[in-house]
């Protein structure tokens, strides 16, 4: 069932709020990979508030859906989302990077609530979530298993060999996303090595395959909802977004992979963040 | 072994390690319901393929894509599955490693790695399937526990017992031609306690995989030429069993350690930063590949070569019977 407005309006007020944790936190640890975090948060947004079959009082319940963000370096986004779904106290995240603290830039599955694994090595989220899904046919369960990639982390090896192991084994309950934000630490991908046509590989080796604008909740929803329904195949959603998503000074700079904020900075990137969502919502 | 687990494989002192654990495993596929099996494109080479054979639908061969394999394991441990892996030692702790420590390792979960061919007991093929390095790589690995088993009876033992052991586990074995140097499985194996073979006062070799065959050859020589060499089986190469190595340099003060591995970084290296922690001189002498890549070979002639086979350790014991060990104060209280 497609998403009323009225859910859309509140997903994206949830994601207001989790760009601006983002900025918040990228303040106080002094520093984050906030660019690639702004490009995916819609997609966990909408997965962690509407899709994802989960207890956050229950973070090992067996039967939950999985999410492995493949692109590990994204954990502050992944933090932010967690915490805003009730896995953890917000607040904790002040301590993000501090010595010590459960939360270091890659999330850690041992140490943080609601990590189903622990990533930031590009290319094994999805052969961990093949893992997953082979094991939940196995014990006949009805979960799913939701991986999210980078773009440029399809320059791995490693997920193409996942990509064939999981159409061999026809898992339809494995959806992957791409955050196809178009932009590697180095610059955009297919300058330095292209990945197109993303959805038409992923064809090749067994997959259905979607292309999506990956800020709009509308389609990211009919985009999930038609994943779930296909049979016999597992499910890839290319989803077009744009680094640095909200905040004027970063939207589309590959130097806004990882960078620090200064409390002007912060300021300019919490108001452009503002004056985006007021604009949308009206 | 764990209490009340038991295995039987008919011949099993005629058979090779990985015969021996493939025919294992099958049993304990009945016995663990959630035991599951992967390999890579080694299902017959490695010897898993025989729980294939009895468990087709917990069996997964993943192709030509190690890699995977041990990212796919360690999502099917997180399932709530025991998956056990099997491959050449080259692929696992070489190729493979990344996948092994962040996926497995860090996530301290419960996936066994059975790794065959390993050292250079596949030695005509070249260094590209030699491995000489996996100890050294995968006792660096916290969570890891590193098994080496003797022959085909104590690999039995070892896959028996890491069932119930909890975590990551590591088993190296061999092509493993070699006659067996345990003739029955009853002898009280246990993950992390090493066994002596035979007691002896002069010299203690401390060795595992088919050193431990070489040492009690040598130690046959030895016995003949009047030393008395006492044999410490240490299958367990992580963790090690500190007591056993302080208890033998404490008796011989004479250390020689055997393995089937470059002489960096594995049981040798292991067994000398206990010495060196305990403080008590001993002489010590590390056996095994040297720091090279392998000459192809016959393993039999490469063991040879290396003079970590049964002609090698006596030598090496003549050497450090000629040596003058300074005796420190305690040398006598001790003795």
């Amino acid at each position: 069932m497609p998403l009323t407005p009225e859910e859309i309006s509140e997903l994206t007020q949830i994601s207001w709020d989790i760009r601006k944790t983002i900025i918040e936190t990228t303040f106080t640890c002094g520093g984050s990979h906030i660019g690639g975090s702004l490009s995916q948060t819609d997609v966990l947004v909408a997965l962690y508030f509407k899709y994802l079959n989960i207890d956050p009082a229950r973070p090992d319940w067996a039967d939950r859906d999985r999410f492995i963000l493949s692109k590990g370096h994204g954990g502050v986004g992944w933090a932010s989302v967690l915490a805003a779904r009730g896995y953890f106290d917000k607040a904790l995240l002040k301590d993000f990077n501090k010595t010590g603290s459960p939360f270091g830039m890659h999330l850690d599955s041992l140490k943080v609530k609601g990590c189903d694994a622990s990533t930031g090595s590009l290319g094994h989220g999805l052969a961990i979530g093949v893992g997953l899904a082979v094991g939940a046919k196995l014990q006949k369960k009805n979960y799913r298993t939701y991986v999210m990639m980078g773009d440029g982390e399809l320059c791995e090896g490693t997920i193409w060999e996942a990509a064939i192991l999981a159409g061999h084994h026809r898992l339809d309950n494995l959806t992957a996303f791409v955050d196809r934000n178009g932009l590697m630490i180095d610059g955009p991908t297919e300058k330095i090595t292209t990945l197109e046509p993303i959805d038409e590989k992923f064809r090749a080796f067994g997959w259905e395959a979607l292309t999506i604008d990956g800020h709009d909740f509308a389609a990211i929803g009919s985009a999930v909802e038609q994943a779930q329904s296909v049979s016999g195949k597992p499910c890839a959603i290319i989803c077009k977004t744009v680094k640095g998503k909200c905040v004027g000074l970063m939207e589309g700079q590959a130097q806004w992979h990882y960078g620090g904020l200064n409390s002007d900075l912060r300021d300019e990137a919490l108001k452009s963040v503002d004056t985006y969502y007021r604009a949308l919502l009206g | 072994m764990a209490e009340g687990m038991t295995w039987s494989v008919t011949d099993g002192d005629k058979l090779t390690q990985a015969e021996v654990y493939g025919e294992v495993l099958s049993q304990l596929g009945e016995r663990y319901p959630d035991l599951v099996a992967l390999t890579a494109d080694l299902a017959s080479s490695t010897k898993i393929g025989r729980f294939g054979k009895k468990f087709p639908e917990r069996f997964f061969n993943v192709g030509i894509a190690e890699n995977t394999m041990f990212g796919m394991a360690a999502g099917l441990a997180q399932a709530g599955l025991r998956p056990v892996v099997s491959t050449f030692a080259a692929f696992t702790a070489l190729r493979s490693a990344e996948q092994v420590r962040t996926d497995i390792c860090y996530q301290n979960l419960n996936v066994k790695i059975i790794s065959t061919h390993a050292g250079i007991s596949f030695g005509q093929a070249g260094s590209t399937h030699h491995c000489t390095e996996d100890l050294a790589v995968m006792r660096s690995f916290a969570n890891m526990t590193v098994i080496v088993p003797a022959d085909g009876i104590e690999t039995g033992n070892a896959v028996v017992a890491a069932m119930e052991w909890p975590g990551p586990v590591y088993i190296r074995v061999g092509r493993g031609f070699e006659p067996p140097v345990n003739k029955t499985q009853d002898y009280g194996y246990a993950i992390g306690r090493a066994i002596t073979m035979r007691d002896g006062r002069d010299v203690a070799i401390i060795a595992c995989g088919v050193g431990v065959l070489q040492a009690m050859r040598a130690a046959d020589v030895l016995d003949r030429q009047g030393l008395s060499a006492r044999v410490i089986n240490m299958h367990t190469i992580k963790p090690i069993d500190r007591d056993a190595i302080i208890k033998a340099v404490t008796d011989t003060r004479r250390i020689i350690t055997v393995e089937e591995h470059n002489v960096m970084g594995g049981l040798g290296s292991a067994v000398a930063e206990v010495i060196v922690e305990n403080g008590k001189a001993c002489a010590f002498r590390k056996l095994g590949v040297p720091d090279c890549y392998s000459i192809v070979g016959y393993p039999e002639d490469l063991y040879h070569h290396y003079k970590f086979d049964a002609d090698g350790i006596v030598e090496t014991v003549g050497e450090l019977m000629r040596l003058e060990i300074e005796e420190d104060e305690d040398w006598e209280d001790e003795a």
